[in-house]
């Protein structure tokens, strides 16, 4: 599904130069669900970024659902993500002044998607999560767990081939953070592929692997048994 | 997806209710002055008769002092008002398919009944062909005919407002007036007409209403109707009675004559040349040979009823605007940078550079939209504040459709020009640069 080859990645400034990256190789195949560890300044953050087709970089290869996607313009990378992309972030990045099905709606929006096609996905997305009872809500009017739901909801709605999930809990209390964990392996046990960036040990231990990094590079791979009997997800009222 | 940003353009307007009222404001004032500087050139310059503006001519004959022209500084320039002589030879030569001279005089109503005060009325005097040359339009009755004209006949035609006033707007035709002692029969009455600059008499005032009745040209003679228009002499004569006016070389009728083709123009240009050298055989027209005609837009230009000032303040205007719009970037700078958490997510969701700029247009085009409309209220009051200071009649400073649209269109294009850098350096932020800030 991924597969990254001694890529490298270097932020300039006029002062000085980070390397994020040194030439980094990873793979991580269809329907894996991947740990990316380490400490702050590993580059966890600019492998997620590159490997979601945020950002760029300048040495190396990175095939994705087996496409060289190395050297694709932003146009391209822009339709790729969106088509093949889901992204789950630590502070949720929803939209305040939309309301759920909105939010859902957003990268649906940049897909050429009949109405009626659009309503069907959003909704069961939602559903999904369990929040098809407040599609008409505003962000604010939620927890932060059921935001994250919301930012699931978000990136399944695409029916993405790869999940990146960046701190998917970090923002959340040990409850909230447990029930959208059960939720991300539900997910991987539909098929989903994910890459999920995390600085917890614990939580890198419900993956099927764990990468660490440390300066930009791979340090140390594990592999764990499941620890969940974790079902595929139904939509659910 | 055009539906789906001006959605989000909305939503975003709200998100930020003093940004989006600044802007709207700052595009309003622009457009405000703009557009009453824009209304008051464009009335000022409109055609007022299209129809027919190039088949009417004016006259101007040069029948002034030999020994300094009309106008000094302008020496080219013929009297723009013909004697009352020579309009009368004019009007019966009648070469043109249409002729008219006239004058603005007054005179006092009678009331029918008893108790009521009288009171002075404008009136043009006028020959029949006025109302057909001009496309004067009735709402009861007509003009008079020419037969009227040769009988001296006293009928008048009345304004809507003066009908008003006498009749209380009823159909009035073949009702009488007491003026001057004569009873007046009520030939027509004619519907709101405001032509725009009032091309016929610009020399009394481009931008006057309209006289409220309309009587025959012939009845000068008998009821001794002097003129409260313009009246311009150069010789010293020895004038004791209303014949000797007349006969004098005072100028103080206007003379619009309607030929239908160029080859007309010019073989009345040469009737003119040929009535003017028999007149100079005669001892008048002692100036070198100097008539000329003009059509209607070239009538109004000649009296520069578009003055110069005019034009400087259209320019300061389209000044004024663009200060303006240049607050405008910097607001849209300030909410645009606002919103860069939203505009990386949505780069990050699948959305292209294109989508996000054309999102941001938007967005500005649906601030110009609002700023157009609160901007036409300005320019109303502004101009019913010019319509106060100059007392100018309606038709003046009335916005038509016209004047609506271009001051709508020009608020979007104008906001969507301010808008273009704002959203070029919108839609360059990296998809990643504020996913984690957020």
């Amino acid at each position: 599904m991924l597969q990254m080859t001694e890529v490298k990645k270097t932020y300039r400034t006029e002062l000085v130069e980070t390397h994020a990256l040194r030439e980094m190789t990873v793979s991580v195949s269809k329907g894996e669900f991947v740990a990316v560890t380490g400490s702050s300044g590993s580059g966890k953050t600019t492998f997620l970024n590159i490997a979601g087709l945020l950002e760029s970089f300048e040495h190396g290869t990175y095939r994705l659902d087996g496409e060289d996607v190395s050297r694709l313009s932003d146009d391209e990378r822009s339709t790729f993500r969106n088509q093949k992309i889901g992204f789950i972030f630590q502070s949720f990045n929803l939209i305040p002044d939309l309301n759920l099905f909105e939010n859902v709606d957003v990268p649906l929006r940049y897909r050429r998607m009949s109405k009626g096609e659009r309503k069907q996905r959003i909704e069961h997305a939602l559903e999904t999560v369990g929040l098809g009872s407040r599609m008409k809500h505003v962000p604010a009017q939620l927890s932060g767990g059921q935001q994250q739901r919301v930012a699931i909801a978000r990136a399944l709605a695409g029916d993405p081939k790869l999940l990146l999930a960046d701190e998917p809990t970090g923002n959340l209390d040990s409850t909230m953070a447990h029930q959208v964990l059960e939720l991300l392996e539900e997910i991987h046990a539909n098929g989903t592929t994910i890459v999920m960036v995390t600085h917890d040990q614990e939580l890198a231990q419900r993956a099927e692997r764990n990468i660490q990094l440390l300066d930009g590079r791979v340090s140390a791979e594990e592999f764990f048994e499941p620890q969940t009997n974790a079902q595929p997800l139904r939509a659910t009222a | 997806m055009f539906k789906y940003n001006v959605k989000l353009a909305l939503k975003s307007m709200r998100r930020n209710v003093i940004l989006t009222a600044l802007m709207v404001a700052a595009i309003a004032v622009g457009i405000g002055i703009s557009m009453t500087t824009m209304t008051m050139y464009y009335m000022m310059n409109g055609n007022p008769i299209p129809a027919k503006s190039d088949v009417l001519f004016a006259l101007t004959l040069d029948s002034w002092n030999p020994i300094r022209p009309f106008d000094e500084d302008r020496p080219e320039r013929a009297p723009h008002q013909l004697t009352y002589h020579d309009a009368e030879r004019l009007l019966a030569l009648g070469e043109g398919k249409r002729q008219t001279a006239m004058f603005e005089s007054s005179l006092i109503i009678e009331p029918v009944d008893e108790g009521e005060m009288p009171f002075e009325t404008g009136a043009r005097v006028a020959t029949a062909d006025f109302f057909s040359m001009f496309n004067v339009p009735f709402i009861y009755g007509s003009g008079w005919d020419r037969a009227t004209d040769a009988a001296a006949e006293p009928v008048v035609v009345l304004t809507r407002q003066l009908n008003e006033r006498l009749f209380g707007g009823r159909d009035s035709v073949g009702e009488r007036l007491m003026m001057q002692g004569t009873y007046f029969q009520v030939a027509g009455v004619i519907d709101t007409w405001e032509p725009t600059p009032r091309f016929f008499d610009p020399i009394n005032g481009a931008f006057q209403e309209i006289n409220e009745m309309f009587i025959p040209y012939s009845l000068a003679l008998s009821l001794e109707l002097q003129s409260t228009g313009s009246d311009w002499g150069w010789k010293n004569e020895d004038i004791t009675s209303f014949e000797q006016w007349l006969n004098s070389e005072s100028s103080w009728v206007q003379y619009f004559v309607e030929l239908e083709t160029p080859r007309d123009r010019d073989a009345y240009v040469s009737h003119l040349d040929a009535y003017v050298g028999e007149q100079k055989r005669l001892g008048r027209f002692e100036r070198p040979m100097n008539n000329n005609v003009y059509d209607v837009m070239e009538w109004m230009e000649y009296h520069e009823v578009v003055s110069n000032d005019s034009k400087v303040l259209v320019g300061l205007s389209f000044l004024f605007l663009t200060v303006c719009l240049l607050s405008t970037i910097a607001l849209l700078l300030t909410k645009f940078i606002g919103k860069t958490s939203e505009t990386s997510l949505r780069r990050a969701l699948g959305a292209s550079r294109k989508v996000i700029f054309n999102q941001q247009i938007v967005e500005v085009s649906v601030i110009g939209f609002a700023g157009g409309l609160v901007g036409l209220l300005l320019a109303g009051l502004g101009l019913k504040g010019i319509q106060y200071l100059y007392e100018s009649p309606n038709g003046l400073v009335t916005l038509d459709w016209v004047m609506v649209s271009s001051a709508i269109g020009l608020a979007i294009v104008s906001s969507m020009i301010a808008g273009l850098y704002p959203a070029w350096r919108v839609c360059k932020i990296p998809p990643a640069a504020q996913l984690k800030t957020q």
